[in-house]
């Protein structure tokens, strides 16, 4: 789960680590309030949206005033910004942060995710701060430090000091860097991060370290013991549909195509898509309805497929194997005619009773198209997407 | 032969009384599994569906019933202290089923069994099966039968796929390994290579893999430096978006790595006959073992 720049910077905080002073505001007089309360003349008005490049795409200015940060506030909420990662369509911004200005000396970067090859923690900071960090690793890897924490023993020192005087940092700022690091780990591991990334974190010209930026992700599966973290979710930020399908406890990830895809387990589903591009075809959706494929999630599926208006025509993939295809065709059967589906079918089912499903499909009054093989059914569900069937 | 489970294989189950539990445990007796002890905590000295007894820890049942494997339904929040258990009592194969445990606790669970002779499968995964013998998992066993291959695979139903493919093809299996679609899993591909490797039954090994991670990257340096038999390969998730987990939770494009070109190449260039798509495996293996 991800969660806004400003609440991460309130977890950092709680941990004890540097951020500057500001507030969020959902409207230009709480922009401003913010700004007036910050006092000084340099201000900043970052957007808070789920995104990276925010930026260059015009999500964070600078203000020299009260007034300028109620203007830029003003202009900023509301729009629709588009980066690098929210697509075309961009995404709506609700809230701004205002920060005070600092005084930069220096840009750094620092990072923490699990490594899964090592299976470790690792923490990763670079001199090179400010810039897409994929950036520098595809250039430079070099540059970028890294420590692997045993996390059997945890962060001790020593981990944090190496960076330290990697980064090339003397006197008090090996400490501030030390305690910081301390800190980012601790948070990380008590709250289930996933990845922390600090980008940039900077120097000032008093000499102290500074989140300026945060970005925290948190493991899906351990928010059942972090309620406080769970109660960050903003569902503004995802697809609507994708909102409906976690309703359910479907996974469906929405995607560009036509073919909507409904599927038996995770693996199967996105080789399902696979198979359908190499036909020619664009799938709609990545969406699996569980191992078991009960008629309850196949009758969700279809609600949650039949809501994206792009879908052309649907294509079932079932392997059944504890649960019986006989059962899964009765659920899709029912599904259909209840939500009365409107676009083409195709159905494959694979193993336990399959002969009996599939005269089940074929005696029903609905024109399901049948399908022998996941190849017949991917090329048979790309013919019915462009009506050629 | 085959790999880690056999006709001899004593198996506990953690969590019987569970729904899940219950109902897979009664397939695997089925099958012919040896399953001779359940543990739930609380519910020790009692008889599981009157027949098999139930102990309050896996160490009572190790000692009482002679128990070397674990076969665990426990609920997430619970599963790292269960495999914890399990390898300390000395069981020396344990399969998680257990899907969505937190990556946090794997991490540290795997830390501490690293010194135990203990070859943990999953968590998130179907578990392990040699056919005709023994079924330590989830998959449904008629879709199994005995030979040559032997299958390891990130996904549950995509193995079914595969192995169906074989199996109708008149193509069996030595054993067949779901390792689970977690970022941090118990055994990774290369772990499993080896055991295949040394095993005079397998000829062949099918690998399905799928974007996130490294780990058919390793999997295709150790293949090139060591492996002795012919591969085939499937990598689900060409058609992903970058940045997006795609039902399981290791199956995500981070930071532009992890995608399935990439382990697609290293395979090939290791040699190993990767399928582009999901409905050739079973003629590919059929192929590359007539042409042995």
């Amino acid at each position: 789960m991800k969660v806004h720049e400003y609440q991460a910077k309130e977890l950092f905080k709680q941990y004890g680590i540097p951020v500057p002073r500001g507030g969020v505001a959902e409207t230009p007089e709480e922009a401003k309030r913010i700004a007036e309360e910050l006092g000084g003349n340099l201000f900043v008005v970052k957007a808070q949206v789920h995104a990276g490049g925010r930026g260059k795409a015009g999500g964070v200015k600078l203000a020299r005033s009260v007034e300028e940060v109620y203007e830029v506030a003003k202009n900023m909420i509301g729009m629709k910004l588009v980066t690098h990662q929210t697509g075309p369509e961009g995404k709506l911004v609700r809230k701004v942060l205002v920060e005070e200005g600092l005084n930069i000396e220096k840009e750094l970067y620092m990072g923490m995710v699990i490594d899964r090859s090592t299976e470790r923690p690792v923490l990763m900071v670079s001199a090179e701060g400010g810039v897409e960090i994929e950036e520098v690793a595809a250039r430079s890897p070099e540059k970028i430090l890294k420590a692997y924490i045993d996390p059997a023993l945890g962060i001790v020192p020593f981990y944090a000091r190496k960076l330290a005087y990697g980064l090339g940092l003397t006197g008090d700022l090996v400490k501030k860097a030390i305690e910081f690091m301390m800190a980012l780990y601790r948070l990380f591991i008590e709250k289930d991060a996933s990845l922390a990334e600090i980008n940039p974190l900077v120097i000032t010209k008093e000499g102290n370290l500074i989140a300026l930026d945060a970005k925290l992700n948190f493991d899906d599966n351990a928010l059942y013991r972090h309620p406080e973290i769970a109660e960050l979710r903003d569902i503004y930020e995802e697809d609507p549909l994708e909102v409906e399908a976690s309703k359910y406890d479907l996974n469906y990830i929405k995607l560009d195509g036509t073919i909507g895809c409904m599927v038996n387990g995770a693996g199967l589903a996105m080789a399902t898509m696979d198979i359908i591009k190499l036909y020619g075809g664009e799938p709609a959706n990545f969406l699996d309805v569980g191992g078991a494929a009960s008629s309850e999630s196949v009758k969700n599926a279809f609600r949650i497929l039949m809501s994206d208006p792009a879908v052309k025509a649907v294509f079932i993939n079932i392997f059944g194997g504890i649960v019986r295809c006989d059962r899964v065709a009765e659920g899709i059967i029912n599904a259909a005619k209840e939500l009365e589906v409107k676009v083409p079918m195709v159905i494959r089912l694979e193993g336990t009773n399959r002969d009996v499903a599939m005269d089940m499909l074929k005696n029903s009054e609905l024109k399901f198209i049948l399908a022998d093989s996941m190849a017949d059914g991917a090329e048979k569900a790309v013919k019915a997407a462009r009506g050629e069937i | 032969m085959s790999i880690l489970v056999n006709k001899n294989t004593r198996v506990v189950v953690q969590g019987i009384t569970g729904k899940e539990g219950t109902f897979h445990a009664k397939q695997c007796i089925e099958y012919g599994t040896n399953i001779v002890a359940g543990v739930t905590p609380g519910k020790g000295g009692t008889l599981w569906e009157g027949k098999i007894p139930v102990y309050n820890t896996v160490q009572e049942a190790v000692e009482k019933e002679g128990v070397n494997a674990a076969l665990i339904f426990v609920p997430p929040a619970f599963a790292a202290d269960a495999i914890a258990e399990a390898a300390d009592a000395g069981c020396e194969v344990i399969v998680a089923i257990t899907e969505g445990i937190p990556v946090i606790d794997m991490m540290k669970v795997k830390r501490a069994i690293r010194e135990k002779n203990v070859r943990l499968i999953g968590p998130n995964c179907p578990g392990v099966i040699t056919p005709g013998e023994c079924k330590m998992g989830i998959m449904p066993g008629y879709i199994f039968s005995r030979g040559p291959v032997g299958v390891i695979s990130r996904s549950g139903t995509l193995t079914y796929e595969a192995v169906w493919q074989c199996t109708t093809r008149g193509i069996g299996q030595s054993t067949c390994i779901g390792i689970g679609g977690d970022p941090i899993v118990g055994s990774t591909f290369v772990d499993l290579l080896k055991l295949f490797n040394e095993d005079d039954e397998t000829e062949l090994v099918v690998l399905i893999g799928e974007i996130g991670g490294t780990a058919e990257e390793e999997a295709a340096e150790y293949i090139k430096r060591e492996f002795k038999k012919p591969v085939v390969a499937f990598i689900a998730g060409r058609t992903a978006p970058p940045g997006r987990r795609m039902g399981h939770a290791g199956a995500i494009i981070a930071g532009g790595k992890g995608t399935a070109a990439e382990k697609m190449k290293a395979l090939k260039e290791a040699g190993v006959h990767v399928v582009e798509s999901p409905a050739e495996i079973g003629e590919t293996v059929a192929r590359v073992l007539g042409k042995k």
